[in-house]
């Protein structure tokens, strides 16, 4: 579905990507995980496009990714960022619905989509008329969502997807997305700095330091079997609330 | 729209209004162009050139108070004016200097006469009289210090001077001539003109530069001081006429020569003092001369207070309808060039600084300066005066507003909101349409609402070339110290840049998305 073959790329003289060699497994969600500047955002811009790399290719669908080709492949892709990149000029429905109506689709249809998309990510019906700046956080990631799926698109690509909700928001909607992938059997390549995310989420995880892979598979083997010093650092940085219960007086 | 309609465009709008002026040049073909100075001497001595040409049968038009010597010349020259009155003075100064540093002597009017037939432009005898400049006092003030001539002044250091800035700055004004007479004055005041004589008349200056052919002269009894060391070029009124209207309409041609030695020093300052002292319209005053000199039968407009409503009514309908014009078309050939423009440098770092750059020099052009140079420009068209040149530099002045708005629009949208735009998929034309130009939508009103604003009140110096608009009540008002006139002209600009200012609230409320005005 989507692969990576000897990528790497360097601002200046600062290399944030040696070469890497990744295919994705259609149908399953991946997780990119590390710390800031580990490269992981780097290579889902790759991904998208966004960026050209030094070296390597970028295959979807067994096709190399090139500026020739890359706007109908963008079709096929729905990408997602932190707050939702929503237009503000636009409403929640125009924002949705742009690309489809560009692409001369029915008013009828995709009306209709929009519909069904709502539902799905459980978007609050008056929040379709609103602009980005009348709606809440979370309805903003919703919409976000809603136009990435618009057109179907088999692979979706989440640069920390939930980086600006509160926590209650941010539960419900880990929710929605697992299972939206799940039953959209959608290829979701996520990255996300947080291990409970990346738990949640990920069929697969792949952790990047320092522009390298450092170590893939399930969250369990690299909190239990960690490949190095690296992952055991990363993996005990996370912090839970320790609860001290108060001494009865008796 | 793509780049390409875009320029199609441009072309179009540029293509129409060529033959609109075109058009207007032909029609105008069959009459004989007559011009004038803004000043009311040289206002009269055009009026008097048009009722002459007018009494052949011939049509005629004034194109009064141009806005100097240089942009009356190039008129002349290109043929969109066949005749208008210079003084020799200014011929050898201004017209001729080029000739003088070239190496020809231009010494007697016979030599200026044989320089300009060079240039295919006849000069005719003297009108009648000397306009110089002169040192002038009240009549019972020079009397009473028994003084004449300037080099009375030396015997009497302690009287002050009021000089007009012109005089006090001029290579022939007050330096020289204080060398030259040795004169011992040193409390000078520079002052308004205007000002100078209401100084003379409360006695709070003795002494002020004036013009010989001054009606104030007379009305506020003053004596011009015998110039006895010949100080003050002189400057006899002339008329300077193009060779071909000799052929191309003889009997014309021939009226204009009437006004040769029909004009004395004292006939000129009296008309003037009738249209600046009493407020009589020009064209009456040289009209009545005529009738009574030349025993014309010339047909005059009437005069009184219901005239005067009437024909201020219409001037304020004509000027709004002309200043509109300039207002709007050089605004809509700005909005149309500088919104790609802007596209294009906010697209390229190094286009984008150059073009800012160009843009910027061009508005800190004084805008008289522009508009002489956009003259000879259009010349090689037939529209070196009328609206042509005003709507060019009004145009340019627009520039640097709109294209500014629209690449500081552009710059400012967020690299997140940009990059979505990209990855959703819609190529660069559809992500300028659809995201990037209604995001700068309103930085970009917001430069052309400045242009329009900056036009409305740019476009009244149009009058200087004949483009007419709010600028000739003012201009005429100026001259003639009427506070009324300048008031038709300066209240219906500032009412209209109000008006634009409320328009563009309004089309803000229609045209940018709600989602941009915030909640």
């Amino acid at each position: 579905m989507f692969e990576i073959e000897g990528v790497s790329k360097s601002f200046g003289d600062q290399t944030v990507l040696h070469e890497t060699s990744v295919a994705f497994e259609p149908g399953k969600s991946t997780v990119l995980i590390g710390p800031s500047g580990c490269g992981k955002s780097t290579l889902l811009r790759i991904l998208a496009g966004l960026l050209a790399p030094d070296t390597g290719r970028v295959l979807f669908e067994g096709i190399e990714m090139t500026p020739g080709n890359r706007i109908p492949m963008r079709h096929r892709i729905g990408y997602v960022i932190q707050d939702g990149g929503l237009f503000p000029h636009l409403t929640s429905a125009q924002n949705v619905g742009l690309m489809a109506k560009h692409l001369q689709w029915p008013a009828d249809r995709i009306r209709n989509r929009i519909e069904e998309l709502a539902e799905l990510t459980r978007l609050p019906r008056p929040a379709l008329d609103r602009y980005p700046t009348q709606i809440s956080g979370g309805q903003r990631q919703r919409v976000g969502i809603m136009r990435a799926l618009m057109l179907d698109p088999p692979v979706m690509l989440l640069d920390e997807p939930m980086g600006a909700l509160d926590p209650l928001v941010r539960y419900d909607l880990q929710e929605d997305l697992r299972k939206i992938f799940r039953t959209l059997k959608k290829t979701a390549i996520t990255v996300t700095h947080d291990m409970g995310e990346a738990g949640f989420f990920g069929d697969h995880v792949i952790m990047l330091g320092q522009g390298r892979i450092v170590q893939q598979g399930k969250l369990e083997q690299m909190i239990l079997q960690p490949a190095n010093a690296f992952v055991t650092q990363f993996v005990n940085a996370q912090r839970f609330p320790t609860l001290n219960t108060p001494k009865e007086s008796s | 729209m793509s780049k390409r309609s875009v320029l199609r465009w441009l072309c179009m709008a540029w293509i129409l209004l060529g033959f609109g002026s075109k058009r207007i040049a032909w029609a105008e073909e069959r009459e004989i162009g007559i011009g004038s100075k803004s000043f009311t001497e040289s206002v009269i001595l055009g009026e008097v050139l048009s009722h002459l040409v007018r009494s052949t049968g011939a049509r005629t038009e004034h194109r009064a108070e141009l806005g100097g010597t240089q942009i009356l010349w190039q008129a002349l020259q290109t043929g969109e004016i066949d005749a208008y009155v210079d003084y020799t003075g200014t011929i050898r100064e201004e017209i001729l200097a080029e000739t003088i540093r070239q190496g020809t002597k231009i010494e007697s009017e016979n030599d200026m006469r044989s320089a300009l037939a060079l240039k295919k432009i006849v000069m005719s005898e003297r009108i009648g009289f000397n306009n110089t400049y002169a040192l002038g006092m009240k009549r019972s003030v020079a009397e009473r210090l028994s003084i004449s001539k300037i080099s009375d002044l030396r015997n009497h250091p302690q009287l002050e001077l009021g000089l007009s800035d012109e005089f006090f700055e001029r290579k022939d004004g007050w330096r020289p001539l204080k060398e030259k007479y040795s004169l011992p004055q040193t409390q000078i005041k520079v002052m308004d003109h205007n000002l100078a004589y209401r100084g003379l008349e409360k006695d709070s200056i003795a002494v002020a530069d004036l013009y010989t052919t001054d009606p104030e002269i007379q009305y506020y009894d003053l004596v011009a001081l015998e110039d006895d060391l010949g100080f003050f070029p002189v400057y006899y009124a002339v008329v300077l006429m193009r060779q071909d209207l000799v052929t191309r309409a003889p009997q014309a041609a021939e009226a204009i020569m009437k006004i040769q030695g029909l004009i004395s020093p004292e006939v000129m300052s009296g008309m003037s003092a009738q249209v600046r002292l009493d407020r009589r319209p020009e064209t009456i005053v040289a009209g009545e001369f005529l009738n009574k000199q030349l025993n014309l039968s010339l047909s005059l407009p009437k005069e009184g207070p219901w005239a005067n409503l009437s024909k201020g009514i219409q001037r304020i309908l004509s000027t709004t309808g002309e200043h509109l014009f300039l207002v709007l078309v050089s605004l809509g050939l700005a909005i149309l060039t500088a919104i790609p423009l802007g596209i294009i440098a906010a697209g390229n770092e190094t286009i984008g600084q150059t073009v800012l750059g160009i843009v910027g020099v061009i508005q800190t052009l004084p805008s008289m300066a522009l508009l002489v140079f956009m003259m000879p420009l259009f010349a090689l068209f037939d529209m070196g005066i009328g609206p042509a040149p005003a709507i060019m530099a009004l145009f340019l002045y627009s520039l640097l507003p709109i294209v500014r708005g629209t690449y500081s629009g552009l710059k400012q949208i967020p690299a997140a909101i940009r990059e979505s735009a990209e990855v959703l998929g819609l190529d660069a034309k559809a992500r300028l349409k659809l995201v990037e130009l209604p995001l700068a939508l309103p930085s970009i009103l917001s430069g052309v609402k400045t242009a329009a604003v900056i036009n409305v009140g740019t476009a009244t110096i149009g009058a200087l070339i004949g483009a007419g608009g709010y600028g000739s009540p003012i201009l005429t008002g100026i001259r003639l110290n009427d506070l009324g006139l300048i008031l038709q002209g300066a209240v219906p600009a500032a009412l209209m840049a109000l008006a634009v200012q409320y328009g563009f609230a309004l089309l803000e409320k229609r045209i940018v998305s709600p989602g941009l005005r915030g909640t």
